[in-house]
């Protein structure tokens, strides 16, 4: 496993020593995990989710959402009503 | 000696039927101030500064209500990844500093309209990504039996408060054994309703098709009433169950006549500490003796359960722990563009537990590798549901230890992350399947950790597993036991 | 000599179409536009920790009606997935979306373009969910979440399409039926329609498609011809000049009128799709469907042929009057208040589609309605206005709206067929005009026009020309 580059997947900076740590930590963890490998599944339907469910709506109605006060007391950094975020680059 | 409070939902219930107008006051002032002496060495409660207590007593209305629900006026620890509204919800993590929730969970909202007091953010591993509570950013709650020796996790501030007496009961939550696994090793009782049993909304969700909420409790029948609070359908999780929520106190009785009981060889294999396999198999005697009948059965995929489980897991934790990033609510540091500032605030506010949870679920969904590890991790999650499917064909329920081993040390396992994955795997298949499982105390080693006996239902059968732990805590006095460093040992 | 080489354009569309529902898709804020900011959000749509989304039926229901109108196979399971990027307009860092079950696949739009008509087909159609809006200030991004959760349908072809004009006739096609099918308020200005294109080009004879570059958020039709107009021409000039195309997004600049490649990413995307934990598989019943396809809603092409056959209107009318599903339900609801079916064809046709044009408006936003026009036609059959009056009505009633009869009184617009004025008008008419009247009666018919004028003048327009007429030749001829 490449830890930076899954790290950067996951927006996660780490520092050298971090890299490191993990590195050999996950390698750890996934060669134990290779114990499924010889496990013949082709023929195994997958699990999502562990129950027997389907169908389950929502009735399209409206109802009024938050007080705009209370959204943003928890922003970190907020202007005019928005949450502000460095300037996004495309 | 400093007044006493009663330490179960059903004394509590008693003492304020006895005299509501001057009770309720008094008990929680003595609850608090019990918590104020014995946080400090356990650390169960976070940011604990008894002002919950003071706006809790601010707000009660001395008279009892008529119809009042079956736990008015009783508090009820919350862990701390389960959102009250107007309080923080840390998650045990530094990342959502700051952050007040607007809204109750819907767990929440219903031990409110049963009459319960939500009191306290109980201390659990940061996101429940845990087996010791070592990783919350709050520091390690410590064992009330020993505190040289983890809480367990990731409910360990649960357990820890109720094993102590110093919450008279809690709501945890279990992904893989983060309810009866702590719940073991500080000996009380914990209760891993089945999967849709109880609504995850308001749950900050680690792994979604695993969570579920829970009671932790001093005596199985707390658990039973406080399942019946919190169980049920609900339109705001879709994974809730329609289905009709039992009587579960009535279920409730002394004998386990009639009942076929299932030993399953794979938990009783090599690697479990011999004194938690006695005391497992004296708790098993005993249920015999009460009538049941005891039966051997297979789940042969147990093994794969481990592997199974830290993939998916951690693949849906990939994504349920994408949304901290410093945007819209929590901790943040800036950075020259919002790529930057998203990595800067995740690398500065995640321990590193989370960290290495996410780069590995990141890592198994990731391109290249999603059908090697998290496709597969699936099925063989469907092989594990049908081992159990055709075991629940033989008996009713399951009798088994929580874990191999009993509270482990502070600080034994935390540099080595396998070590610890692999001490869930008696309690991670359940969360796989599915399925209910309730931990009750059944004994000690010689060095006085608590030992706890797992009773593995099928899916919805909660009611039959109750039973079980109630006629075998009846028969037994492990209940009783206080611990050394909980409230009775320091109030007298 | 080699011949020239020349090259077979290959494009394919993602057409994001937001659905109009009451709510969100996932949570009950109202799914509207043009609110202040962050005003129309909950936990849910912010990605609160421990929300939890809760799918709205009206949205599936849609996004179905969408897939049977394109003539889609309805997939009987259909489930949805998370997929992984981070951007701040995103706020579970996830979208949900439908990864390899979709709710319809299949599925075509028949267009025309110079008179040929060729079918565009569509892969697929998913329901997901829009992300927020971003605000660029001078150093800082804002966030605004209220559309975040609204529901969006993605409908993606198959790299059918061949030039910009089949793009945009593809567009113009979706839309009309999607409105029609009252699945979107199709309103470019509010971002209901947006779209990401996919566009290669080959030389004529390869098999396999060139490399393609995806040009992203386009959000009015114009801009897919133009930007397409540009890419297409770029891809051919690179290849000719020897060169290779790469694989890349773009950005369209509508100012300059040029693409450019966006800013590379230090990493190829990564998805990472996986089953949603927290919404259970849609499974679609026969009976339901069934239910829904014969309460479809009337397409274009439906309604053109019925205007042709059960009204009688020329086929041209009818393409005029249909295009616009809000012009031909006003004309409609004229006939329901009384109007015949030509006469009210004209008036829509032309004096209603010039209005609208000269004031750049949308039909809602003038004010006659359909029985205000039923009525001017009436006023007019019955002779008590003349033609320049009832235009003069009909602006009066496209501007600030108000009741015909009343504004024909109030600005004293009522014809004049009393006899007593008529003749009096007549009779100086001709007192005046000794000469006009000499060279009608001596065989000069144009010289009856003029009187007519005289009298009309006389009159302020209010004479009944075809009385006016009768009574200079019952007096001219005696
Ligand atoms: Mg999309
Ligand atoms: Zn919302």
């Amino acid at each position: 496993m490449d830890v930076r580059y899954v790290a950067h997947l996951a927006r996660l900076s780490l520092t050298d020593e971090e890299a490191g740590l993990f590195q050999g930590q996950l390698q750890h963890v996934l060669d134990y995990v290779q114990e499924l490998s010889p496990l013949n599944v082709a023929d195994v339907e997958p699990t999502a989710h562990a129950l027997p469910l389907q169908n389950v709506f929502r009735a399209d109605e409206a109802a009024p959402g938050l007080p705009h006060e209370q959204v943003m007391a928890n922003a970190p950094q907020a202007r005019n009503g928005l949450f502000m975020v460095p300037r996004i680059l495309e | 000696m400093a007044a006493r409070f009663p330490s179960t939902i059903a004394a509590w219930r008693q003492a304020l039927e006895a005299k509501p107008r001057h009770n309720l006051p008094s008990l929680l002032a003595n609850l608090a101030s019990a918590i104020d002496r014995c946080n400090p060495g356990l650390n169960c409660y976070i940011d604990w500064d008894g002002g919950e207590v003071q706006k809790a007593l601010g707000g009660i209305d001395p008279e009892p209500r008529p119809g009042a629900g079956p736990l008015e006026g009783v508090p009820i620890g919350i862990k701390d990844v389960l959102n009250v509204k107007d309080q923080p919800c840390h998650c045990a993590s530094r990342i959502l500093e700051g952050y007040i929730s607007p809204y109750d969970a819907t767990v929440v909202a219903r031990l409110r309209r049963a009459g319960a007091i939500p009191l306290g953010r109980l201390n659990m591993d940061e996101f429940a990504m845990g087996s010791t509570n070592e990783n919350s950013a709050y520091g390690p709650v410590r064992n009330p039996w020993n505190k040289d020796h983890v809480a367990g996790g990731s409910s360990g501030g649960a357990a820890a408060a109720v094993a102590a007496g110093v919450a008279v009961a809690a709501l945890g939550t279990d992904t893989g054994g983060s309810i009866r696994q702590p719940a073991a090793f500080c000996g009380c009782v914990g209760l891993k309703p089945s999967y849709g049993r109880v609504s995850r909304y308001g749950l900050t969700a680690f792994a979604s098709s695993l969570d579920q909420v829970g009671p932790v409790t001093r005596t199985v029948a707390d658990a039973a009433t406080l399942l019946q609070c919190i169980a049920g359908r609900d339109p705001l999780d879709t994974t809730s169950l329609d289905v009709p929520v039992p009587d579960y106190t009535a279920a409730l009785g002394s004998e386990l006549g009639g009942l076929k009981l299932g030993l399953p060889a794979e938990y009783f294999a090599d690697g479990v500490d011999p004194e938690v396999t006695r005391a497992v198999r004296a708790a098993i005697d005993e249920c015999r003796r009460l009538g049941a009948e005891i039966i051997e059965v297979q789940l042969p995929h147990t093994r794969y359960a481990v592997a199974t489980y830290y993939i998916i897991a951690t693949a849906e934790a990939s994504a349920n722990l994408a949304r901290f990033d410093g945007v819209r609510y929590g901790a943040r540091v800036a950075g020259q563009d919002p790529l930057d500032s998203y990595q800067r605030t995740r690398a500065t506010y995640f321990g590193p537990e989370v960290k290495r949870r996410i780069i590995l679920g990141t890592y198994v969904l990731s391109s290249g590798y999603h059908d090697a590890y998290y496709l597969r991790a699936q099925k063989v999650r469907t092989l594990i549901r049908q081992d159990f499917e055709r075991v629940f064909d033989q008996c009713d329920a399951l009798l088994t230890p929580v874990a191999p081993t009993t509270a482990y040390r502070l600080g034994e396992r935390i540099d080595d992350p396998l070590q610890m994955y692999l001490g869930d795997i008696f309690t991670v298949t359940a969360n796989l399947a599915g399925i209910c499982g309730l931990s009750v105390p059944c004994g000690f080693s010689t060095t006085g950790l608590p030992i706890g006996l797992q009773i593995l239902g099928p899916a919805l059968r909660e009611a039959t597993i109750l039973q079980i732990g109630h006629a075998y805590e009846q028969a037994t006095n492990w209940s009783a036991q206080h611990p050394p460093h909980g409230r009775e040992a320091i109030q007298s | 000599m080699n011949a020239p080489v020349t090259y077979k354009v290959s494009i394919g569309l993602e057409t994001h179409v937001q659905l109009r529902t009451r709510s969100k898709i996932w949570c009950t804020c109202p799914n509207r536009f043009g609110r202040p900011p962050n005003t129309d959000v909950c936990p849910v749509c912010l990605g609160y920790p421990g929300t939890m989304p809760v799918l709205n039926a009206a949205a599936v229901k849609q996004t179905v009606c969408a897939g049977l109108l394109l003539g889609c196979t309805i997939n009987y399971r259909s489930k949805f997935d998370r997929k992984s990027y981070f951007y701040p307009d995103m706020p579970k860092n996830y979208q949900i979306s439908q990864y390899d079950q979709p709710l319809c696949t299949g599925g075509a739009v028949t267009i025309e373009v110079d008179d040929q008509p060729r079918t565009i087909r569509i892969q697929r159609i998913h329901l997901e969910e829009d992300v927020a809006k971003n605000v660029h200030f001078a150093d800082v991004s804002g966030v605004d979440f209220n559309r975040a959760g609204t529901p969006l349908m993605e409908i993606v072809s198959e790299p059918d399409i061949e030039s910009a004009d089949e793009a945009f006739a593809y567009l113009q096609a979706l839309k009309q039926m999607l409105v029609y099918g009252g699945i979107t308020d199709g309103n470019l200005e509010e971002g209901n329609i947006r779209c990401d294109i996919n566009c290669s080009v080959r030389p004529v004879g390869q098999q396999e498609l060139g490399t393609k570059t995806e040009i992203k958020n386009m959000n009015t039709f114009k801009g897919v011809h133009r930007s397409l107009t540009y890419e297409i021409q770029r891809q051919i000039d690179v290849l000719q000049a020897g060169g290779r195309i790469t694989q890349e997004t773009r950005r369209w600049d509508d100012e300059r009128g040029v693409t450019s490649a966006m800013r590379s990413k230090e990493y190829a995307h990564d998805y990472r799709y996986f089953p949603e934990p927290d919404l259970v598989p849609v499974v679609l019943e026969e009976s339901p469907l069934e239910t829904w396809r014969a309460a479809l809603p009337e397409m274009p092409a439906q309604r053109r042929a019925r205007f042709v056959a059960d009204l009688g209107l020329p086929p041209y009318d009818a393409e005029v009057l249909v295009a616009d599903k809000a012009v031909a339900d006003f004309f409609e609801a004229a006939l329901a208040a009384g109007a015949a079916p030509k006469p009210a064809s004209n008036w829509v046709m032309t004096e209603l589609l010039r209005a609208l044009g000269e004031k750049e408006w949308t039909l809602a936003e003038a004010r006659i309605t359909p029985e205000n026009l039923a009525r001017l036609l009436q006023l007019l059959e019955e002779g008590q206005i003349n033609t320049p009056a009832a235009k003069t009505i009909f602006s009066a009633c496209f501007e600030q709206g108000g009741d015909p009869v009343a504004i024909m009184q109030a600005k004293g617009l009522s014809q004049v067929s009393d006899e007593g004025a008529l003749t009096a008008w007549v009779d100086a008419a001709i007192a005046a005009h000794p000469k006009s009247v000499a060279d009608y009666q001596g065989g000069k018919p144009a010289a009856l026009q003029f009187l007519m004028g005289q009298v009309m003048r006389a009159s302020r327009g209010k004479a009944n020309p075809p009385k006016v007429l009768a009574a200079l030749k019952a007096k001219l001829d005696a």
